[in-house]
């Protein structure tokens, strides 16, 4: 079986895949990497959301032998409930999720922002998330989210 | 009874170190604790019994078991806080389950933003028994009377100090064998310390950082990997199976069962792409209505009849010479729960018992249609509840659920099933279409006269258990028949003094799609025709449409909500439209009111919005919420849940309709099903009123049932033209600022 080599959250890992399209995302899942949420499989709503060498991209919708050598981060990489990240823990503070499956993709996109944009404008929030979709209606929180942690809470 | 509590999907772990928040207690979920809460056997569920809710460790700690479950509306700290208080005992020393069929009673299903104002009333109740049944134990324990004995941090003690006895002291082992009791008193809501309290959600940490097992996660060790191969039309049969165009991927292995058609294999993508290739030849089928007739369909049924749902008032009155009589038709479309994530479930079917890990909002309910087409005894089939991506209702959860059953009996294996993106849109049981007539008349003074509503929806079938799923159906094996849209009739008549009032329901037979509860079940619909008519009788009579609510309005809760509506909003008492109509964009704003079912939670909402007049686009720029939901029991829940509901509808009311050929859903994805996005969500200003001496009600949909009707209304306010058909598409501005009717 054809084997890859990719970091995923600072780990090199050979991973076997029978077929070069498979897209990145069930990979991650099937070694045990399941916060990139399977949402549409099209690259429509951002659930699957990682970064592949600090930039945010659909899993979905990346095949396996595009990211030969890359640098992966998934949710699970930048924080744990006992040492969140902080824009993990500006999530928790605002009680961002309800049923929280697009959250995973959510806090990767507002990641790559705030990386290139450390203060970015409640327009430019809004701008980078128009790729996530939420079904529940968690899209005020989430932009508060993302101004408190980059030092602009009201 | 210990062995279950240590298996619980909580833990009272401290989570969160640093001072980001404090968490009393957290729900991980991993894998293995659903495991081996799936591995305990099963216990008394009898909801009339206190132990069928409640059970005392000898740890100290107390495990509660809940029927109702958490979709991400926050009953997991909710239901917990009820019964923490009432029995007087830390929220730290309560586990916790949900919907588990072999565990937790028969509450109902989670619908109807019933979570609290039911549910959670039973636990309360339970609670207080248990309370006053373990003040009764200590006063003999402790040989003093029971009036000079307290409940706090999980022990009795007496009032003047002194030794006191813990609750598994006094309990000593046993179960507490007593009915729920009606009378067992209540605690004082003055002395609550816990109920009312924001406290954080205990899942919240966990779903933020990707440790949260949804049902999507869930995996048995030696699963299979199914996925079902909808027909290309609804209705449509299987003529043929070309078992060679998989032949080339590994392992796959086909599964026909009369017209239901599905593949198993060992991974995931090659299942994927199993199903992606298989070829298969289906029957011709064209049996759905034109959608370019829906409304002449509608209005021509078959019916099963009209039935009067509302008469009263004065039917001899005539109407007085300076009489403005309207009518309008209102229309409301099919709409998807467009669940975030398609759904996905896992069975275990052996030869003689059948365990299903399921995100159904209805595990007990759905216990007796597994077991029919299963062709298993109701006792041996049990569905354990695992939080999937949001539904609102009944979305394909079940479906995915029977998917998983059929396949795992079929295949001897255990077997998880995940739809697609496709077959979510296509085939999850739609919200139906409504169409409301609306008529009335209002005189010089601004009164109300001769309303009538005329509703064409479809009936909910009588004494159905549940609702029809597609494997079974497909399948040839015994499934329900009929419709289930949920209580959809509510909420016709106007919650304002009128002389006469009529709402009159043509009770259709069928409807397009496959219905089924979807957020706040036919009130959106409703709301929105009985709310925006006000609106066009308020402007009939020249007067400003909050003043013209308030004097038809009594009910003083109800006055409160559009006061502080109103005074929050800053609004400014004139008629609408809005005389200062802007030539680029014009701005307005609008306010609905409901009483939800005329008898729950108490909502006035008022929008801002700015209409681009060459475009036909809406920005909706403020929306602004007064909300009495009675007593509250966690602020920032109700919050959240009032926030969602806003978002929601307005996706519905700004952007979606099922669209459909004569055989097929046609759009399947996101780009064709368009949803709310970030840069459309408006600025939201939401006023929780408490009343701690009231009853608690549903908060989780009521703030939907007015967003089309306040949104209607700003609309008109800002460009003098009524929108009556939703969604309220750019092309649909740009038609009634045409003077084209939509």
């Amino acid at each position: 079986m054809p084997s890859y080599n990719i970091r995923v959250n600072g780990v090199a890992r050979t991973v076997d895949s029978l077929d070069p399209h498979q897209p990145l995302l069930f990979v991650l899942r099937e070694i045990g990497l399941k916060a990139a949420k399977f949402g549409c499989g099209l690259g429509q709503c951002g659930a699957c959301n990682v970064l592949i060498d600090g930039r945010v991209t659909q899993s979905c919708s990346t095949p396996i032998d595009g990211v030969q050598g890359k640098s992966i981060t998934t949710l699970e990489g930048l924080g744990s409930a006992s040492v969140p990240h902080p824009i993990q823990a500006a999530f928790i503070k605002e009680q961002v999720p309800q049923c929280g499956y697009c959250t995973s993709g959510m806090i990767m996109s507002a990641t790559a922002l705030l990386a290139s944009k450390p203060k970015p404008t409640e327009a430019e929030i809004r701008s980078a998330l128009d790729g996530n979709l939420c079904r529940c209606g968690t899209h005020v929180r989430v932009v508060r989210a993302v101004l408190a942690v980059s030092g602009q809470g009201g | 009874m210990n062995a279950v509590a240590q298996s619980s999907r909580f833990s009272r772990r401290a989570v969160l170190k640093g001072g980001v928040i404090t968490v009393a207690f957290a729900f991980s979920g991993s894998i293995n604790e659903i495991l081996a809460q799936s591995a305990t056997s099963a216990r008394p569920v009898d909801p009339k019994e206190v132990d069928g809710f409640i059970a005392i460790n000898a740890d100290g700690t107390v495990t509660l078991y809940c029927g109702k479950v958490d979709l991400g509306q926050g009953l997991r700290v909710a239901i917990p806080q009820i019964a923490a208080e009432e029995l007087g005992i830390g929220l730290d020393k309560i586990n916790y389950f949900e919907g588990d069929t072999a565990l937790t009673p028969d509450q109902g299903r989670t619908s109807g933003s019933n979570g609290i104002q039911r549910g959670g009333m039973q636990i309360r109740q339970a609670a207080a028994t248990a309370r006053k049944a373990l003040i009764e134990l200590a006063s003999k324990h402790l040989n003093a009377s029971p009036v000079d004995l307290v409940v706090a941090d999980g022990m009795v003690k007496p009032t003047t100090g002194g030794a006191g006895a813990s609750f598994s002291d006094l309990l000593a082992g046993k179960q507490f064998n007593l009915k729920l009791d009606a009378k067992a008193p209540l605690k004082n809501p003055a002395s609550y310390s816990i109920v009312g309290k924001p406290l954080p959600r205990p899942d919240v940490p966990a779903k933020c950082t990707g440790r949260h097992v949804y049902m999507h996660d869930f995996a048995l060790p030696s699963m299979l990997h199914g996925r079902v191969i909808r027909p290309p039309a609804v209705g449509a049969k299987l003529i043929a199976v070309d078992e060679s165009s998989v032949k080339a991927l590994n392992g796959v292995k086909i599964v026909q069962i009369k017209d239901f058609l599905a593949i198993v294999a060992e991974d995931e993508w090659t299942a994927i792409r199993a199903a992606r290739t298989l070829k298969a030849q289906w029957s011709e089928w064209a049996g759905l209505p034109e959608q370019s007739k829906l409304i002449t369909t509608l209005r021509a049924g078959p019916f099963y009849g009209d039935e009067i749902l509302v008469n009263k008032g004065d039917t001899g009155a005539t109407l007085p010479l300076d009489a403005k009589t309207l009518i309008a038709s209102y229309f409301w479309p099919m709409q998807s729960h467009a669940s975030l994530g398609p759904s996905c479930a896992v069975a275990d079917v052996r030869a003689d018992s059948a365990t299903i890990w399921t995100a159904s909002q209805g595990t007990h309910g759905n216990r007796g249609t597994f077991a029919r087409f299963l062709g298993l005894p109701r006792e041996k089939v049990r569905l354990i509840y695992v939080e999937g991506s949001g539904c609102y209702g009944m979305n394909g959860h079940e479906d995915a659920a029977a998917d998983a059953a059929i396949l795992s009996q079929a295949v001897e294996r255990p077997v998880r099933v995940q739809w697609s993106r496709e077959d979510e849109h296509g085939w999850d049981p739609k919200g139906p279409p409504q169409l409301l007539d609306m008529s009335g008349a209002v005189d010089a003074s601004g009164n109300i006269l001769n309303w009538r509503a005329d509703m064409w929806i479809p009936q909910t079938t009588k004494g159905m258990p549940d609702i029809p799923l597609l494997a079974p159906e497909a399948a040839g094996l015994d499934d329900v028949r009929g419709l289930n849209p949920g209580l959809i009739s509510q909420n016709g008549d106007p919650p304002y003094a009128a002389t006469r009032v009529q709402v009159v329901a043509h009770w259709l037979k069928d409807t397009p799609l496959r219905p089924a509860p979807l957020r706040s079940p036919g009130k959106p619909a409703n709301c929105f025709a009985v709310e925006s008519f006000i609106d066009e009788l308020a402007a009939a009579a020249g007067l400003d449409p909050v003043e013209f609510r308030l004097r038809g309005l009594k009910d003083p809760r109800g006055i409160e909500v559009i006061k502080r509506m109103a005074a929050l909003m800053k609004w400014q008492s004139r008629p609408s439209p809005s005389s200062e109509q802007g030539s680029a964009i014009a701005y307005g704003r609008g306010i609905a009111y409901v009483h939800y079912k005329h008898s729950e939670t108490y909502v006035a909402m008022g929008m801002d919005v700015a209409v681009e007049r060459g475009s036909g686009r809406i920005n909706v720029e403020r929306v602004v919420c007064a909300h009495d939901c009675g007593q509250i029991i966690n602020p920032d829940g109700v919050r959240a849940q009032v926030e969602g509901s806003i978002l929601q509808t307005l996706s519905r009311v700004l952007k979606e309709e099922v669209k459909f050929d004569r055989s097929r859903v046609l759009n399947v994805d996101w780009s064709t099903y368009p949803i709310l996005t970030f840069s459309e969500a408006p600025k939201l200003e939401i006023e929780l009123i408490d009343r701690p001496t009231e009853p608690p009600l549903g908060a989780g949909e009521a703030a939907c049932a007015g967003v089309g009707a306040a949104l209607g209304n700003a609309v008109f306010d800002a460009i003098g033209a009524r929108l009556r058909v939703v969604p309220f598409t750019p092309d649909r501005v740009r038609m009634a600022l045409s003077g084209r009717p939509s």
